[in-house]
């Protein structure tokens, strides 16, 4: 498969990235090298292996119970500051760029 | 005594015995990072209030005569990936350059429980992504061993402070094998234990599924210290494992005679430097008269591991990376005029170019129409590679391979080849799609004098048995 400069665009505006026409450029021709390397999986017959997503459903669980009753040690009560206490408000805003001390603040949203 | 030379049980005993103070340890440190570090580049940040109130803190239990626990006193350094309460944490990414976070990762909360004194945060790639350290917003590693070359990444800065006595231990997180290779090309230990081992809370993630919190340090016995130290289950991680943790430093003197150990073929294979191959030999041939088994395998989906660890973790990167917005924390772009326009410069700006190709990668495979072809693939590969493992481990206690195909790499060599990067984490990467836990200690010197390092893998939750082959190893060579 072949990365064009039009699907470099559309995969930027996916990634909410602008990219400049230098990044684009570089961009195209990473990708094409990468992603031709990444065709060498192509060569495999996967057609009866299930996909795996991760590896903690697998391992260190008890494997006598499915899905996620293996996970029953991880859940916990359905209440108000169940594992920690929320950040005071001040200390949430703290890293803000913009807030007006109650709100992170932003940019107009609707635009037209 | 040379306080910067200390090990973890040299550093406590030296607090506990009144040979020396927590306090007088930290300024001794402090004194040699303002003198060597500026060459090195290991640090972005010191923490000398907290530092030296810890420090402070050891020396009035140990003035009273109390206990002291296992890491008192001991100076460490943390990865800039993982957060620190009122210290400066920016990921090597200008995008955080002035993140302040407001909470501990638990890696962290539990080496200072046990005494530890944080130093400061570790230099390393953008978001943990990289293989050299170059990708650091802020500056590059040098290798101590020779300033012209590359410290391996992405915990550089961790693994290079530990080789030039800049701190007794440090954390550093493994994606692809980013605690293992650096410490390789800085010759130390470096531990990647089990997915699930110990908790990611406070970990700004890359990969969800495949990063990991490890230990950096001097000796196997240190590795197995801190390991002890911060494993275990987690509430505020919910793939923390709840798995018993082992003693791993009374388990390293149990015997390794009749181990069996296996050696992959497709991990000795073309790529590999003949000097690393050699040492690699050589180290197996040590373990094999200290009794152990050596058993050939094969674990014959290799070849697809990085294509397959390079969609995994893009996909991964891509979605977790989207909380950088400018909202909220991190840097924002001026002069905008909408919200999404500021979303879009924020981002432009802030990242780095391989985040950014990495982003662009991730987004890519999990678009519509590519998809099934690369992110659904690449996880179906991902079990296949897994399985590789569980056939081998039927066999095997431990697999034996190189860390990296080379020594320490010049800087500059690979910026421009993206895949050429890529393409040298071959021996790291299938731990971390696998989940099972990885070590690498020093196994000797290339005519250059550059360290090279031997990987063991073991089985899921066994680093007991890994620690002990390379402590073995270690007190043999």
């Amino acid at each position: 498969m072949n990365v064009t400069e039009k699907d470099v665009a559309y995969v930027a505006g996916l990634s909410n990235l602008e990219l400049t026409a230098e990044e684009r450029d570089r961009m195209v021709r990473d990708l094409n090298a990468i992603l031709g390397h990444i065709d060498t999986l192509e060569k495999l017959d996967t057609s009866k292996v299930e996909p795996m997503a991760q590896v903690s459903d697998r391992y260190g669980v008890d494997e006598s119970k499915q899905g996620s009753e293996r996970f029953a040690y991880a859940s916990r009560e359905d209440i108000l500051e169940g594992l920690r206490k929320s950040l005071p408000h001040e200390e949430a805003l703290a890293n803000a760029p913009d807030s007006d001390g109650i709100f992170f603040r932003v940019p107009k949203v609707i635009e037209r | 005594m040379d306080l910067n030379l200390l090990t973890i049980d040299g550093a406590r005993n030296a607090v506990r015995d009144g040979r020396t103070t927590a306090t007088a340890l930290a300024h001794s440190f402090y004194a040699k990072i303002a003198q060597d570090d500026p060459k090195i580049g290991s640090y972005l940040t010191l923490a000398r209030e907290r530092g030296l109130a810890k420090a402070a803190e050891i020396d009035s239990l140990a003035a009273r005569g109390e206990t002291l626990p296992p890491l008192a006193g001991v100076p460490v350094g943390i990865k800039d990936v993982l957060v620190t309460r009122g210290v400066r944490t920016t990921a090597g990414s200008k995008i955080l350059g002035n993140y302040v976070p407001p909470y501990d990762c638990t890696a962290v909360t539990r080496l200072e429980a046990a005494g530890a004194v944080v130093l400061g945060k570790m230099n390393c790639d953008e978001f943990a992504m990289g293989s050299s350290n170059e990708n650091s917003a802020w500056k590059p590693v040098h290798n101590p061993r020779d300033l012209s070359r590359v410290p391996g990444g992405s915990s550089g800065g961790s693994a290079a402070a530990v080789a030039a006595d800049l701190a007794v231990a440090t954390l550093g997180t493994d994606t692809g094998g980013s605690i293992r290779q650096p410490a390789s090309f800085c010759g130390v230990v470096g531990l990647k234990p089990t997915y699930g081992r110990v908790s990611r809370y406070g970990l700004i993630a890359f990969a969800s599924s495949l990063d990991h919190i490890g230990p950096l340090t001097k000796t196997v016995k240190d590795a197995a210290i801190v390991l002890r130290t911060i494993a275990g289950r987690d509430p505020m991680d919910s793939t923390s494992a709840e798995v018993p943790v082992p003693d791993y430093v009374a388990e390293l003197e149990k015997p390794v005679r009749s181990l069996k150990i296996g050696l992959a073929k497709e991990y000795l294979a073309e790529g590999l430097d003949p000097e690393v191959r050699r040492a690699v030999e050589d180290a197996v041939q040590s373990l094999s008269e200290l009794g152990c088994e050596v058993v050939e395998i094969s674990l014959p989906h290799t070849e697809y591991a990085i294509a397959t660890y390079y969609i995994v973790a893009t996909a991964e990167a891509s979605s977790n990376l989207a909380r950088f917005d400018g909202v909220r924390y991190g840097y924002r772009a001026e002069n905008v005029r909408s919200l999404s326009e500021m979303y879009r410069r924020s981002r432009d700006l802030g990242f780095g170019a391989e985040v950014k190709r990495r982003i662009m990668l991730g987004t890519y495979a999990l678009s519509a129409g590519y998809y099934d072809a690369y992110y659904l693939k690449a996880q179906k590969v991902r079990a296949l590679l897994t399985r590789d493992f569980e056939e081998a481990f039927k066999k095997v206690d431990a697999i034996v391979t190189p860390t990296s195909p080379t020594a320490a790499f010049k800087l500059g060599d690979k910026t421009d080849d993206p895949l050429a990067m890529y393409l040298a984490d071959i021996y790291t990467v299938t731990a971390n799609l696998a989940g099972i836990p990885g070590i690498s200690i020093p196994c000797g010197e290339t005519k250059e004098k550059l360290p090279i390092g031997m990987q063991i893998l073991g089985k899921h939750f066994d680093e007991a048995t890994i620690l002990r082959l390379a402590h073995a190893y270690e007190q043999a060579a």
